[in-house]
């Protein structure tokens, strides 16, 4: 398949865009990743998803397909006989995979953002204790699903590691900043070696962003958090 | 091995619904339990720890949480008929986006039409007409939103249309009005027994938001 069949409309610092670009990896999909330029919108981005403006968009024969987790079962169903299958094979385990990844982007993700966009110490440690509790959740989730193994998926990296691994240098990046350690021995021995194997795994090494780099950027995601914050109700 | 399903659920919930109807397009036997959500079972609590909500079905004692999940988790389950998801993946893929903005966007600004007066519940229903005729824009002239059958993304909305009785009433308008071609397909999906069946009476719907909000 010509690369330019597949484009992947994106940025490097997104963790959603990061879940598409894993599973294109996990497929060894050619494609072409048309990096969006931060803090603006391409005419492009704006064609292909008019409703939510917002990236990863995959490009298929230019038809788009938009949000991050659709996009990752898109990408198992048309490259189904590449590779190990993405999404479970028993349909309860499929059902299981999808309701944690729902949970990491409804409530988990949005406890994460409120680190970043606590205005004072109060707030993050509200914030940082949410997020404790959304790991402490997944840990337990963790240990029954991957029945021993490395992944979520088994031996293999699954859609809820990329669901949930998306996040992975995001969270490094609030690790940093707090000095705190999300991911421990104590509370969350199985995410904290997952988290490792996950970040090592060719499929993802390549793409995860570096820490530094990102710790970097988020002065700037941090910035708009906090503004959005202050700004009188709409 | 005969199925052991049940369903917890609350009888007005657009949600909930969703789940009835699948059952249903799959003729498949279950037991339905009222939940009182003032006051939920132990049964709830403990299929459905993370959020405390319903829909659950518990399908020979496990439980699939979160309606559009259990909508799928159906259709794999009994996929030797009336499958609900297109077949081809770009389908399911705008079956998927389009149910996920449903859920993103309706129960939310349909809520501010009767919890908020004056501007604010003005907004609201601009806001909630908005979202019907983005919607409406995707059925375009078809029977269904993916074609000629009735499927999943056709199952996602459907339900909210036992809550527009109660939306037109408290909100003073009329969707019809405002939507004609969404409340055609609308009645196309109630002439379905699996449907009609399914949804909550529209007047319950409207007792419970008065009772519920003090309206």
């Amino acid at each position: 398949m010509a690369k330019s069949d597949v484009k992947l409309i994106g940025a490097w610092p997104s963790p959603f865009v990061l879940r598409a670009q894993i599973a294109l990896n996990l497929k060894s999909v050619e494609y072409e990743f048309l990096e969006e330029a931060l803090g603006s919108k391409s005419e492009l981005l704006l064609k292909s998803n008019p409703v939510h403006k917002k990236m990863p968009v995959l490009l298929h024969h230019d038809k788009p397909i938009c949000e991050s987790l659709i996009i990752v079962e898109y990408i198992q169903e048309v490259w189904a006989s590449s590779g190990p299958s993405i999404l479970p094979s028993d349909p309860y385990e499929r059902a299981i995979a999808r309701f944690w990844a729902a949970y990491v982007d409804e409530k988990w993700f949005p406890a994460m953002k409120g680190i970043l966009g606590a205005q004072d110490d109060e707030a993050r440690k509200a914030a940082v204790a949410q997020v404790a509790e959304g790991l402490a959740l997944l840990e337990e989730a963790f240990q029954k699903i991957s029945k021993g193994k490395s992944f979520f998926g088994g031996d293999h990296i699954g859609y809820l590691d990329i669901a949930f691994g998306g996040f992975l240098g995001w969270l490094r990046v609030i690790e940093g900043m707090g000095g705190i350690k999300l991911l421990n021995e104590t509370e969350t021995p199985g995410l904290l070696k997952w988290a490792d194997d996950f970040a090592a795994h060719p499929a993802v090494k390549d793409v995860l962003p570096d820490t530094e780099k990102l710790a970097e950027f988020s002065k700037v995601v941090i910035a708009k958090l906090r503004a959005a914050a202050a700004a009188p109700a709409k | 091995m005969a199925d052991e399903v049940v369903l917890l659920d609350l009888y007005v919930s657009m949600f909930g619904m969703r789940v009835r109807v699948a059952l249903a397009e799959k003729g498949v036997k279950y037991e339905y339990k009222e939940e009182d959500l003032r006051n939920k079972s132990q049964l709830l609590l403990q299929m459905n720890p993370v959020h405390k909500k319903i829909p659950v079905l518990i399908h020979n004692g496990k439980p699939v949480c979160e309606s559009l999940i259990i909508v799928q988790y159906i259709d794999e389950i009994w996929k030797d008929r009336a499958p609900l998801l297109p077949s081809d993946p770009y389908q399911r893929a705008q079956a998927r986006f389009w149910a996920d903005f449903i859920d993103k966007k309706l129960y939310d600004i349909g809520k501010k039409i009767y919890t908020t007066k004056g501007e604010e519940q003005e907004a609201g229903k601009k806001e909630f007409i908005e979202v019907l005729r983005v919607l409406e824009g995707e059925l375009g002239d078809k029977p269904y939103f993916m074609g000629e059958r009735f499927g999943f993304l056709d199952i996602a909305l459907i339900t909210f249309y036992s809550w527009f009785h109660a939306y037109e009433t408290l909100g003073n308008f009329s969707i019809e009005a405002e939507c004609p071609t969404l409340i055609s397909w609308a009645k196309r999906c109630m002439q379905k027994e699996s449907v009609s069946r399914s949804l909550a009476d529209p007047k319950k719907v409207y007792e419970f938001l008065v009772e519920a909000y003090g309206l």
